[in-house]
């Protein structure tokens, strides 16, 4: 290209149009979630009490804190301090990595009991219950892949920064990939009242 | 395409050879890549149609076995809804032509468009594959329907796995499209000053950011069904099939307005062109495709009246279907007007344009009668409901497309087709599709089902006119790209405007160079339909 191309709006606000896309890619979930609820009251609290709220409520810290951290090192970067910035980009980075260990403890220990979608012991209990581990482990499980996904961006990114390809002049490649980082950390802020919390 | 000597973009290239449109990232380069895989497989998905046809000419079988029939109408339907429609006018020529009519270099993100391609390429790929591979190609209708599409041992998953790929190509279109128009309008580009076609982009891209992902996560859902057995879908296990019809057709019935709305724009600049008229009612012109856009999200359970639903939703959504009838009758009715003491020259796109009115109107009207929930208990599941979906979407849609093709190819080959030879395939075709959908319709009406491998007799008459008609339209397609494609290769030359169009398009070379305008950015100082003083030039 022979012209410089360059609109770093433009490349937020394409941004903000794919999270929005992924927000609806969700509320299918959200919404088999809604019906089935509607449906089985009684067994959705039942099932949710099989879930170990220390599991959940530690990944919620784990996530808040990354959050935080990838927000300051957007700042960082603003005021030109590259190093925090690299610092705080593997912090989250090693946050994800935390919550992902944390969710294969808590995933082998229901599997161990049993619970999975497909098994018969999980059949065994009803439909109610079936229908909550089977929205449980496809919503989280979805959830899970992107945070694989914003983490392995956010590693591109601090990789780019080392690099000095993403600059405090230039810098919204990490603008974006926190706002990702962000939108993961929102969804999973309504995924863990619905399947830990309110029953 | 190297041997003729085609300039400007053709040539232009960072790198040359092959590679020099792979990895372009010039969005006419990208939009002629789309054309060229969006017109093989619509070629593919026709030959399909056709054997369909000829099997249903007679009663009992014809040309193939049940389990053929039902896997060549499920991938007839795949292919010609994901492979063609959906990308055919917004993918093909909404990459062409978008940046060059808001007066902008490229796409707001040009190697994203190319990754769309790519995904679209990839999602191409991957349906063919299903069909050959797996445990046959599958047959479960182009909607994968449950039960049966989470039982059937054909390659579903393979299936819905690239209609969820092709997916993702258009929400990165629509995404790019969105943005391109909000960020990159020329100076003096105005929204008051924005072509139709761009407006109908705009609407169209609102709905593939918004509605997509909802069909993306129900596949995902089938796929996972067959895969883990998780049941979601399925009563026994806690789920609900209904639901799956729900989140289907949360996509499906907006998508059918990513497939008609950039039609209708390709017709909102072709009729003022050749009726030398500003197009009558600008602003309501916009704003209707912003409000089919708006309204046509939120009438999907209209497919869904004989699924089991309570009267007050069956009333509510015919309500709301009723609506949508509103902004499409003030587009029909706009461009009646416009043509009304035009000075109308009845040039092949014009042709076209016009069939587009005639068969658009014939299918709309017919979405009524499916709308309106007491006749649909009548039509549901019935060749009527095929009938009224081709008068649309082909009818509709395809004949949009092929007015696209007339109009704006010698702008991208700076090279004229053979009017003549265009103007026979026109009416083979107009004539062929109305006899072929016509005798369906009538043959819904008298009760044939539709998706049936074998009938009774008496729907055989008007079986046989639809398969002749058939035949008629085939000879007309091959007419009308043989046409074509000899046009583009050694027609006459044109010059930057043969029609004599007022929009920005017009105003550079054909074909258009790398990055459209020269060195200085265009300054817009009038209106899209504006044509005094526009002449075109003699060809």
């Amino acid at each position: 290209m022979s012209i410089e191309h360059r609109d770093d709006t433009g490349a937020r606000f394409g941004m903000w149009l794919f999270l929005y896309t992924e927000v609806i890619l969700f509320s299918g979930l959200f919404i088999l979630y809604a019906v089935a609820l509607s449906k089985f009251p009684q067994d959705y609290a039942v099932a949710s009490h099989k879930l170990n709220v220390w599991f959940g409520g530690a990944n919620t810290l784990v996530l808040l804190t990354s959050s935080l951290t990838i927000a300051l090192a957007v700042s960082a970067i603003q005021m030109g301090r590259k190093k925090q910035c690299l610092t705080l980009c593997w912090v989250t980075i090693g946050l994800a990595i935390v919550f992902l260990i944390n969710k294969f403890f808590e995933w082998s220990a229901e599997i161990s009991h049993g619970i999975y979608p497909g098994s018969e012991q999980l059949a065994a209990m009803g439909p109610g219950v079936t229908s909550f581990f089977n929205l449980y482990y496809f919503t989280a499980g979805l959830h899970g892949l992107h945070v694989l996904i914003g983490a392995s961006l956010i590693a591109v990114v601090a990789v780019m920064t080392a690099q000095d390809k993403v600059t405090p002049e230039r810098y919204t490649l990490l603008e974006n990939s926190a706002l990702y980082w962000h939108l993961f950390d929102l969804v999973w802020i309504f995924l863990f009242p619905l399947y830990y919390l309110i029953l | 395409m190297k041997q003729t000597t085609l300039t400007g973009f053709w040539q232009e290239s960072p790198r040359s050879g092959v590679l020099g449109w792979l990895l372009s990232t010039d969005h006419k380069r990208i939009g002629i890549m789309y054309l060229g895989c969006i017109i093989t497989m619509f070629l593919v998905a026709v030959c399909l149609g056709l054997a369909i046809r000829l099997e249903l000419i007679a009663p009992g079988p014809t040309i193939m076995g049940p389990q053929t029939y039902n896997a060549t109408f499920t991938v007839h339907g795949v292919i010609m809804i994901f492979l063609f429609i959906i990308p055919s006018i917004p993918a093909a020529f909404g990459n062409l032509l978008l940046p060059i009519q808001i007066g902008a270099r490229d796409v707001s993100f040009p190697r994203l468009n190319l990754l769309s391609w790519y995904f679209y390429i990839s999602g191409a790929l991957l349906a063919v594959i299903a069909i050959f591979s797996g445990g046959g190609a599958p047959d479960t209708g182009w909607t994968f329907y449950v039960p049966f599409s989470t039982q059937t041992t054909t390659n579903v998953n393979l299936a819905a796995f690239a209609a969820f790929m092709l997916g993702f190509s258009s929400i990165l279109t629509g995404i790019n499209f969105v943005t391109t128009i909000h960020r990159l309008r020329a100076q003096g580009m105005h929204w008051g000053r924005l072509p139709l076609f761009v407006w109908t982009l705009y609407a169209t891209a609102w709905i593939q950011v918004l509605a997509t992902p909802m069909l993306g996560i129900t596949l995902v859902l089938v796929m996972l069904e067959r895969i883990f057995g998780a049941g979601l879908f399925d009563a026994a296990r806690g789920g609900d099939p209904i639901l799956f019809q729900h989140l289907f057709w949360i996509y499906s019935h907006p998508a059918v307005y990513i497939m008609i709305l950039p039609g209708m724009g390709v017709i909102s600049e072709i009729i003022p062109t050749f009726s030398r008229k500003p197009l009558f009612g600008y602003w309501a012109m916009a704003l209707s495709s912003l409000a089919i856009a708006f309204a046509g999200s939120l009438v999907w359970a209209h497919h869904m009246y004989a699924s089991g639903m309570s009267d007050m939703a069956i009333l509510i959504f015919s309500f709301l279907t009723f609506i949508v009838a509103i902004p499409s009758a003030i587009k029909i009715f706009n461009w009646i007007s416009t043509l009304y003491k035009g000075s109308i020259q009845l040039a092949p796109p014009m042709l076209h344009a016009l069939a587009f009115i005639f068969n658009f109107a014939i299918g709309g009207l017919g979405g009524l009668a499916l709308g309106a929930a007491a006749a649909d208990v009548h039509l549901h599941d019935t060749t009527f409901v095929v009938g009224h979906f081709h008068y649309t979407m082909f009818g509709g849609t395809g004949f949009a497309f092929f007015a696209a093709l007339h109009y704006w190819l010698p702008k991208f080959t700076g090279r004229m087709y053979n009017h003549k030879i265009a103007m026979i395939a026109w009416a083979l075709l107009f004539a062929g599709f109305n006899v072929t959908y016509m005798s369906m319709q009538a043959v819904g009406i008298q009760g044939m089902p539709r998706r049936y491998y074998d009938y009774i007799p008496d729907f055989q008459p008007l079986n046989m006119v639809a398969t002749v008609g058939s035949w008629i339209l085939a000879v007309g397609l091959i007419l009308m790209f043989a046409n074509l494609w000899r046009g583009c290769r050694s027609g006459r030359p044109v010059g930057q405007n043969p029609w004599g169009a007022a929009t920005l398009e017009w105003q550079v070379p054909s074909p258009p160079p790398l990055e459209n305008f020269g060195a200085e950015d265009p300054v817009v100082t009038k209106g899209p339909y504006e044509y005094q003083g526009v002449v075109a030039d003699e060809y």
